[in-house]
């Protein structure tokens, strides 16, 4: 609950014109909360004069935390490879339990799984637990989210980390629903707390705000992390590491889901999370045909297409190019993006682009702000005349 | 077929800023609407419903004022609404929502299919609907793209991947959480909006849930939010300046710098 110390308020409104969910207001001098509060405590910290607190009821069984010791990243394999998430998993893992002082493991579940252990080793991984076994060739949560949770009570990690890829969303709430343990979701940055807790920081609204989360009193810790945002370990080939083949209960393999098929969409020429230039259009190309420019620029610097939200939802472009919250997450070396005001929607998934270039006709489009270079103009005119000037140069170097 | 959809009113999170000079939250026009992924899983819901039979329950944890989401549910083909509201459930985490929720839907004598969005606008985390499937002990499938129909007791479904998609086989009872690919919901029909209006809805609350309170709210929550900040911004830009043609070369000469 949300104590207002009626001694302390002095009716000045701070707190009313902060909350985000309209559930403070000042009556007669005085804030009243009403059942709009999540007690978020966005109040309690900018309150002047210290009249507002957040009063917790005391909490159940506590968890003996000394018993959880290090970290643990489930390696995603699909379709015969790692995801990269779980290579840079294992460099924020490294550092977190360099950071620590304990040991970094992974589990890695599927069939067909010789030397993947060992990539896992190379990029960091002190114990790998594998389990290769054929009720986890197709991924189902139920039986990859038991196998999980097990290898979890067994282990005792005091930090759990998973991709937040299709698979890494779907089925480790179930793990942590199960354990009892705090989950945040597609965290960007992870660090040790001064009190040694996990630091989970995280967009929320749409990536219009930030929140960094801590679980103080449950263990394991576990989040899951948005791809591309951290950096792989170079891989070393003098690592040591041991192999250690996890054997599950066939009781808990058992899944009242069944994967009929799995199906590989067409990938692009180029894939888009891993290309190196990415061009990129939205609303301000009026149209498909807009993207033709798009593609040519694109084609010309052997980069991939992007598009944003306004444009995939205007069905300029398929769904597979679109960058942003509710699309891909890319940081390619260079970003130009044309005719995309830049919302906050899109910004979060392009902003770790080393090199970003706004084409806009509006001076004032939020774009520029990320921009590291802007220029003002009609991409109708600017785009043809660009891609007119690479060619005249790629002629003279071939 | 009983079906329960969840239904979370959201602040329309596009509307809402966090001033990074003032570090906080501006709710400058700001209006609560239902989740827009919810709405797709209302309308599989009642389409499901018009094909099998049944009937299709509108569910939703949130304040008193989230009775006029669910009356809006209720004109969009859901038969009954519940709305589980209690002061104790504020500060609720993912984990907390779990546990009500399913205390809700024992409370109305449980179901065959629970219909989720993929997630919600304000918090994006996409993780109730899972920790629901697991305290319900259903099976479950998140980002259904199309249910193609039902196979004895399983739901057939098409369920989006990253890479692609998987061919399901579902066992009712279970859980799906859907993705806006799966339907283009309808608009409300004059007939349903009458019934809107008189529509009696279920309130429930703490104890008539015979929710643990250890289990409820901040205090139930494992999460706590530690702090809440402006996302950083670059702006280190540099304009390129002129006529097209001066821009153009500027940027070309950019180009073959870095790339």
């Amino acid at each position: 609950m949300l104590k207002i110390d009626t001694e302390k308020c002095i009716g000045c409104g701070v707190c009313e014109s902060q909350c985000a969910f309209g559930a403070i207001e000042v009556v007669a001098g005085m804030a009243q909360v009403n059942d709009k509060c999540t007690l978020c405590g966005t109040c309690v910290d900018n309150c002047e004069v210290g009249a507002l607190s957040i009063e917790a009821a005391a909490q159940g069984a506590k968890v003996d935390l000394a018993s959880y010791s290090g970290v643990l990243v489930f390696a995603e394999f699909r379709h015969g490879s790692l995801a990269p998430v779980a290579l840079e998993l294992l460099g924020i893992g490294r550092q977190l339990a360099d950071t620590k002082g304990v040991t970094l493991s992974a589990v890695l579940l599927g069939v067909g799984l010789a030397g993947q252990a060992e990539t896992l080793i190379a990029h960091g991984a002190d114990t790998v637990y594998r389990v290769d076994n054929p009720a986890l060739h197709y991924f189902t949560d139920e039986a990859y989210a038991n196998t999980v949770e097990d290898l979890i009570r067994e282990q005792k990690p005091e930090i759990v980390l998973a991709g937040a890829t299709a698979i890494g969303r779907s089925f480790i709430p179930k793990v942590a629903t199960a354990l009892g343990a705090g989950l945040t979701a597609d965290c960007t940055d992870l660090a040790v707390g001064e009190d040694g807790n996990l630091l989970q920081t995280r967009p929320a609204f749409g990536g219009n705000i930030m929140a960094t989360i801590v679980c103080p009193d449950t263990r394991p810790q576990m989040a899951t992390v948005r791809p591309l945002v951290m950096k792989a370990a170079p891989r070393d080939e003098s690592r040591c590491g041991r192999i250690v083949d996890f054997a599950p209960n066939a009781k808990r393999l058992v899944s009242r889901v069944e994967v009929l098929s799995s199906v590989l969409a067409d990938q692009d020429k180029v894939n888009l999370t891993e290309a190196n230039i990415v061009v990129a259009g939205g609303r301000g190309l009026d149209s498909e045909k807009g993207f033709v420019l798009i593609r040519e620029l694109a084609d010309l610097l052997d980069g991939a297409v992007a598009a944003s939200r306004a444009a995939v939802d205007a069905g300029w472009i398929d769904y597979p190019h679109q960058v942003g919250q509710t699309g891909k997450t890319v940081a390619p070396k260079v970003y130009i993006c044309c005719g995309i005001s830049g919302a906050i929607q899109h910004l979060v998934g392009m902003r770790s682009a080393e090199t970003i270039i706004a084409i806009n006709k509006d001076p004032n489009a939020p774009i520029f702000d990320v921009a590291t270079y802007g220029i003002v103009g009609d991409l109708f005119e600017i785009l043809p005349k660009l891609n007119d000037s690479l060619r005249a140069r790629k002629r003279v170097t071939e | 077929m009983k079906i329960v959809c969840c239904l979370k009113q959201v602040p329309d999170a596009k509307n809402v800023r966090l001033d990074p000079k003032t570090n906080t939250l501006s709710r400058e026009g700001v209006q609560s609407i239902m989740n827009p992924y919810d709405r797709h899983a209302l309308e599989e819901g009642v389409r499901l419903k018009e094909k099998f039979g049944g009937t299709v329950v509108a569910l939703s944890m949130g304040p008193p004022q989230a009775e006029e989401m669910l009356r809006e549910a209720v004109s969009c083909g859901a038969d009954e609404a519940v709305l589980v509201s209690d002061r104790a459930f504020a500060g609720s985490d993912t984990w907390a929502t779990t546990y009500t929720l399913t205390m809700a839907i024992k409370a109305i004598g449980g179901c065959d299919l629970v219909l989720c969005g993929k997630q919600a606008i304000d918090g994006d985390t996409a993780q109730v609907g899972p920790g629901l499937a697991h305290r319900l002990d259903f099976a479950y499938a998140s980002y259904a793209r199309k249910i193609h129909g039902m196979q004895g007791n399983a739901l057939l479904l098409q369920r989006m991947m990253d890479d692609g998609y998987d061919e399901l086989k579902v066992t009712l009872p279970a859980l799906l959480t859907v993705v806006k690919e799966i339907n283009e919901p309808r608009i409300p029909s004059l007939k349903g909006k009458m019934r809107a209006k008189k529509v009696e809805i279920l309130r429930l609350n703490a104890a008539s849930i015979h929710a643990d309170p250890a289990c409820l709210g901040l205090a139930g929550s494992p999460t706590k939010v530690f702090r809440v900040f402006a996302p950083e911004l670059r702006g280190e830009r540099t304009m390129l300046d002129g006529a097209a043609h001066e821009q153009v070369s500027q940027l070309a000469a950019i180009l073959q710098s870095i790339v």
